[in-house]
């Protein structure tokens, strides 16, 4: 018969204490299983594709191929499917915007920061800011370019703003939707290393707008050269990240071929600035910054 | 039924009493039927709550009242009068003036949307009305600063009144906003947080934006 203490509930001891107790205690420990198959690939990779690494940042692709496949497990039409694209942290979404104002040369920005985790936050976001800003330093703008005239009368032109919406959320949506169906297109006649999902691309392009949000600011500067110098500097640092992003995607492809797709992307991207620079801001008509003084020459 | 044979009741114990239960005055179903009451209860009970609510935006604590309780009718209130106060202002032939009453509508009902699936596809814990809540009543400051450039404006447009509205706009807009993070932050998973807020406060400044900029005929 079990005496009494027998009966009573014992607590576990540290596995220290019981290993002490009984050294040679079978044990079984439950490790993360990620490190063999690292090896492997690692070994399996070709020796000739140096620049393929450097733009690839393989050191840490392994990692992303054993995460891809554990992501985004839930049906489509659950709410937990769509938490997987808002799965970011605040310092990840500064990092992304860092890297798309900061294009380091030679490094893609789809596998350098977004890594098999493109989140939905940024592209939403920068988009919603840039509509606003948009629609608000127009607006400012023109109030300073006008201010003075007699027959000027301030309107908040509240039009604007639903003519921007439309005109950024379209171009951050459809143009990366037309550039994963032409790729997805050359994928299946000429074999590509290098291919991106279609939320990649759109979080390539969302965090790519972030730097207009603030060359829109600075255009309320109502002096025409200081305008397209902004549009200029502005189109290369953006525009070197989309085309750091997409030259790998497109090289091994016909040489024609890959040249015109990185010239429309480069060339949509310039249409975007130059169209909100000439829709949304006035054209200033003093080149001296003096709005205060009314312009007697100027030509209505 | 054999086993009950030598079972028998003694004579002088009495066998009888009440069938019927009496109806007490607290049973439960009672304090849930409204049905009784006088409408004027009803209706005070719920102005009641609204008030209540009103007090704890203005001044901010971290109560649980707000977010247990919630209702839309603050919302619906504030989000109506200031869509009416933002009309009767400079409608041009060409159209380009201030927004719509329905784009004032439908930018504060769609933005707080927007804004509360934004936080729970974060990860936030709270629900999805009483988020909803919680950004209507912290429209009230702002309510509060149309109404006075309302009353600004109708002294004059100049420069000076300019500068009243903008210190009150900007005032409000923060009180708005520092008053739905104090309710909204803490559902929130830590690492996230400015995720979250940031959204609030592009709502709040574009609401802002449409009272300051709002010019009479």
């Amino acid at each position: 018969m079990a005496t009494a203490d027998d009966l009573k509930f014992q607590e576990f001891d540290d596995a220290a204490n019981l290993l002490a107790a009984n050294p040679d205690a079978t044990t079984i420990s439950i490790d993360e299983p990620v490190e063999i198959p690292k090896n492997q690939h690692s070994r399996l990779q070709e020796p000739g594709r140096e620049e393929d690494d450097e733009l690839l940042g393989t050191d840490d692709s392994d990692k992303t191929e054993l995460l891809a496949g554990q992501k985004k497990s839930a049906p489509f039409w659950t709410f937990e499917y769509y938490q997987t694209f808002f799965d970011v942290d605040t310092y990840q979404v500064l990092d992304r915007i860092k890297g798309s104002v900061f294009p380091v040369p030679g490094k893609n920005f789809v596998r350098l920061y977004i890594r098999s985790n493109p989140d939905l936050y940024g592209p939403f976001w920068i988009c919603a800011t840039l509509v606003f800003t948009i629609a608000v330093s127009g607006n400012l703008s023109n109030f300073f370019i006008h201010l003075g005239k007699p027959t000027y009368h301030y309107v908040p032109e509240f039009r604007k703003v639903s003519i921007a919406a439309t005109t950024i959320y379209a171009y951050a949506w459809l143009v990366p939707l037309a550039l994963w169906g032409f790729l997805m297109w050359r994928n299946s006649k000429v074999m590509n290393i290098v291919s991106y999902s279609f939320l990649e691309i759109v979080c390539v392009y969302g965090y790519s707008l972030f730097i207009y949000i603030p060359t829109a600011v600075l255009w309320i500067i109502p002096q025409r050269v200081v305008r397209w110098v902004l549009v200029v500097f502005s189109l290369c640092l953006s525009g070197s990240v989309l085309v750091m992003t997409f030259w790998p995607a497109v090289r091994d492809d016909n040489r024609r071929i890959a040249v015109a797709t990185v010239a429309t992307i480069l060339l949509l991207h310039a249409l975007l600035a130059v169209g909100c620079l000439a829709y949304f801001f006035d054209a200033p008509e003093l080149d001296i910054p003096a709005p205060i003084i009314p312009a007697h020459n100027s030509t209505s | 039924f054999p086993g009950l044979a030598d079972v028998s009741i003694s004579q002088d114990i009495p066998v009888e009493g009440e069938i019927t239960v009496p109806v007490g005055s607290h049973s439960p179903d009672e304090d849930y039927s409204t049905l009784d009451e006088p409408v004027k209860d009803t209706i005070m009970r719920d102005l009641k709550a609204v008030g209540k609510k009103f007090v704890h935006v203005m001044y901010p604590r971290k109560s649980s009242a707000l977010l247990r309780d919630w209702d839309l009718w603050g919302p619906l209130v504030l989000c109506v009068s200031l869509a009416l106060m933002l009309q009767g202002g400079s409608a041009d032939s060409k159209d380009d003036g201030g927004p719509q009453f329905a784009e004032v509508f439908v930018l504060i009902w769609f933005g707080a949307v927007v804004i509360t699936l934004n936080s729970k596809l974060l990860g936030g814990t709270i629900s999805f009305f009483q988020s909803l809540c919680v950004l209507g009543y912290c429209v009230m400051p702002l309510t509060v600063a149309m109404l006075v450039c309302r009353l600004v404006l109708l002294a004059g447009a100049g420069t000076v009144s300019f500068v009243i509205r903008l210190l009150v706009v900007g005032a409000m807009f923060g009180w708005s906003t520092l008053a739905s993070t104090a309710f909204l932050a803490d559902s929130q998973p830590p690492n996230r947080k400015a995720l979250v807020v940031y959204p609030i406060f592009l709502f709040y400044f574009v609401i802002s934006w449409m009272i300051l900029t709002f010019t009479p005929q």
